[in-house]
């Protein structure tokens, strides 16, 4: 059956090449993105969580410490 | 610049902590509910509201989109203003986003028990709901947009990126799956047939999985896990590499969900492919999680939301190197079908999902009410009971699943089938269903203890509605990139691009699955002896899809002998050209109809139905009585028919007229045949209907002459 619903669109056995080289193009391009990073700005961003004024560091100063995570 | 005091909303926050337990206790009772009557039937049984059938999507439907979908509110109300410094752009649109989801929760609540569905898994909400699903998406999208617009924090950090992913994405997914046809309020056809349809579902139920129960809680693991630890994400790094691929490649993956089916070959192996390349971002993530914890275990032996986050997270990554092996072919083979998929499931929804979802209520209420925890050592039973519920939930289901599987493909030395008769596979597995109750109830125990626990914690405390902070605002000077800023980096500061590049993302895979699949509608081979359904069988049909006999039997009969000899012949794609929707199903609790029709007399399904066990002795199907006395609404029958020819079903010009006439002959065929076996029945009752589209299912290949079907077999593995 499939071979037919192939056979009759154009060009299909292209796609799944096509995807494939898509992902694996846009995958190299992504990583050689984040590799070129500078270190300081990542360790910034990954800090943001911990900066955002509702663990202590801004209000709810009781609310601070390690002895309410549960 | 200045420093600026604003308020986060704790008030949102606390509305939907609380509906998220709320809808997680009935979600879990439901699935208990539903558990219990796979081996013992008749309980609750005989009200046609608290059957299987309908109970059953009830508990998918309560626990993705009202427990889910109020934890993943919950975490991104919480979040999402303090990780922007700002309160959300509107208290109006925060509180039309909650009530309004409560309404579609309440509308789905009572709809589905009442048969009102539309039988395509986790998309069961018939058109109304759909449209104030999509209105109450569209306000939460606009609101967290908008707070976003107002943000303090120049760079968006990574957990809104996977929220406003899921945005995108389940907008999109929502609408593409929704395209249906009113015939009455709350009855509608889809637009897609067949192949078609089940394509489109699985593209939508993937991503379903994908973007409700993965991308959201992704942003909470990578919000809450360095909250609770108090140290950053392990890499951030990764995290670029992990969202986009993730997002990327997720959206390919649907077709693993129809392997073997009549769906083309290639959309098949697509999604093969895609599905293995997914291990990748999802360790990924993973392991940034897990890593984010290095130097800090001894943390985790202390803090039940760390001891829930760490265990999800792994629980993640077990269902996520799992997925992408059912959707080998010959993996799948063994597994779908069966109740190893059922535990897949869980693992992923009890443990990843309920887990982060238990975590973020430990996590926020005590703060949110300036408070302790009650009882850290009562959290800690909550865990252990969630984890070993887990256990004795998904063990017994892999064991019960291979071993429906093995049973299912047995042949003697003779080369017949060792279990011809279903049942027999269903009574070895009835011990495990029993088993994985009592999971289901460790896991619910474990819920109620974590309800008295925060009870007694909110009691203990005072709501801080309005919670006062302060932040400097950034110069919102260059919209241009500076030289040698790097690329994301820009990026996160440009909300819009980032939503359109997520956007483009996702709709890749989208389009290149979506369009060859929509352009086939006319190269679908047809079978010139596939015929419209008539308007008693379409009638029946309804019955069938209200009943949600779907939910546990097929009708895709998989090109493998073992199937070939059960049931009969396998499926053709042109056999479901007028079928809207597609009725495939995905889980055999019961055997395959495909080919049901003509293999018992009606008189065997009269009984049958009335009670299971009369005909199929310790049967665990429920018995539908109600069927025997309710009489058929025809009401609809012209609309439906008239629906259906605008779909493309080819009913002749003026058939609506000749419908009804039609539709009581056949009923009183069927009725005369029953009296003369000695039945009796009124020939204007239900269950004449659905007996008229089970004796229908795959029949019309049959009335070609033999030879033909050979020939075309024959030419299709020329071809191969």
């Amino acid at each position: 059956m499939y071979k037919h619903v192939l056979q009759s669109i154009e060009g299909i056995a292209v796609y799944p090449i096509i995807s494939l080289a898509i992902f694996f193009i846009f995958f190299v391009l992504l990583l050689y993105m984040v590799y070129s990073y500078d270190r300081s700005w990542l360790d910034a961003m990954a800090n943001k969580p911990l900066e955002d004024g509702s663990n202590g560091d801004s209000v709810n100063h009781r609310n601070s410490g390690e002895d309410l995570n549960g | 610049m200045a420093l600026e005091t604003f308020r986060y909303d704790n008030k949102i926050v606390r509305n939907f902590a609380f509906a998220t337990v709320f809808w997680g206790i009935i979600g879990f009772l439901v699935g208990l509910i539903v558990a219990t009557k796979l081996f013992a039937p008749n309980f609750l049984g005989f009200i046609p509201e608290l059957t299987f059938g309908r109970l059953r999507p009830l508990h998918t439907n309560t626990v993705i989109f009202a427990f889910a979908g109020n934890a993943i509110f919950l975490g991104i109300y919480y979040s999402l203003p303090r990780l922007l410094k700002t309160e959300m752009y509107s208290k109006v649109l925060s509180n039309i986003n909650f009530w309004g989801w409560q309404m579609v929760i309440i509308s789905a609540a009572i709809s589905l028990p009442l048969g009102f569905t539309t039988s395509k898994e986790y998309a069961e909400l018939e058109w109304p709901i759909d449209i104030l699903i999509a209105i109450v998406w569209i306000i939460f999208g606009i609101n967290m947009l908008a707070t976003i617009m107002k943000r303090r924090e120049k760079h968006l950090y990574v957990a809104i990126w996977f929220y406003l992913a899921t945005f995108i994405t389940v907008a999109v997914l929502h609408v593409v799956n929704s395209f249906e046809l009113p015939v009455s309020f709350m009855k509608s056809y889809p637009l897609y047939a067949g192949v078609q349809d089940a394509l489109v579902q699985w593209w939508y139920g993937h991503n379903a999985v994908a973007f409700f129960l993965t991308t959201p809680f992704l942003g909470i693991m990578y919000y809450f896990i360095p909250k609770a630890s108090n140290r950053p994400i392990y890499s951030y790094r990764l995290s670029i590499v992990h969202f986009w691929a993730l997002i990327f490649i997720y959206i390919w993956a649907g077709p693993h969900h129809l392997l073997y089916t009549a769906l083309p070959w290639w959309a098949q192996s697509l999604g093969t492919a895609f599905s293995i390349m997914l291990i990748a971002p999802s360790w990924g993530g993973m392991l940034n999680g897990l890593l984010t914890l290095r130097g800090a275990w001894d943390k985790v032996r202390e803090s039940p939301v760390l001891k829930f986050l760490v265990v999800g997270v792994t629980a993640y990554g077990m269902a996520t190197f799992e997925g992408p092996m059912m959707s080998l072919k010959n993996v799948n083979a063994i597994t779908h079908y069966t109740d190893y998929v059922i535990a897949h499931v869980h693992t992923g929804a009890l443990l990843w999902n309920g887990g982060l979802s238990f975590a973020m209520l430990y996590f926020i209420i005590p703060r949110i009410y300036d408070t302790k925890l009650f009882s850290k050592k009562l959290a800690n039973y909550h865990f252990w009971f969630a984890t070993m519920g887990a256990l004795f939930y998904v063990i017994p289901m892999y064991f019960s699943g291979i071993t429906q599987s093995l049973m299912w493909k047995e042949f003697t030395p003779q080369g017949f089938l060792r279990y011809p008769n279903f049942l027999e596979t269903v009574k070895q597995v009835i011990p495990m269903y029993m088993i994985r109750a009592f999971g289901g109830v460790l896991f619910i125990t474990g819920a109620i203890l974590m309800i008295i626990n925060l009870y007694k914690t909110v009691k203990q405390g005072s709501l801080i509605a309005e919670e006062e902070a302060s932040a400097v605002p950034f110069k919102r000077n260059s919209q241009k990139r500076r030289e040698g800023e790097a690329y994301h980096r820009w990026l996160e500061s440009k909300p819009v691009l980032f939503s359109i590049f997520t956007f483009i993302a996702i709709i890749i895979g989208g389009v290149v699955e979506y369009v060859p699949t929509a352009l086939i509608k006319s190269n679908i081979p047809t079978i010139a002896s596939v015929k419209p359904y008539t308007p008693l069988e379409l009638e029946g049909r309804d019955i069938y899809i209200r009943e949600g006999c779907n939910n546990c039997h097929s009708q895709m009969i998989r090109p493998f002998r073992s199937e070939t000899e059960r049931y009969g012949e396998y499926a053709k794609a042109g056999e479901f050209v007028y079928d809207h929707p597609f009725l495939w199903g995905s889980k055999r609790t019961g055997p395959d109809l495909e080919r049901e029709g003509g293999k018992y007399p009606n008189s065997w399904h009269f009984l049958h139905m009335k009670d299971p066990g009369s005909t199929s002795p310790g049967s665990i199907m429920p018995a539908f009585t109600w069927l025997y006395t309710q009489k058929l609404d025809t009401s609809h029958t012209i609309a439906k028919v008239d629906a259906m020819r605008e779909l493309g079903v080819p009913y002749p010009k003026g058939y609506e007229h000749e419908a009804m006439v039609d539709l009581r002959r056949q009923a009183d065929s069927i009725t005369k045949d029953l009296t003369n076996n000695g039945f009796q029945i009124r020939s204007d009752k239900e269950i004449i209907a659905l007996i008229a589209y089970l004796q229908r299912l795959g029949t019309d290949i049959k009335a070609q002459p033999t030879t033909a079907v050979r020939d075309s077999i024959l030419s299709e593995y020329s071809t191969k």
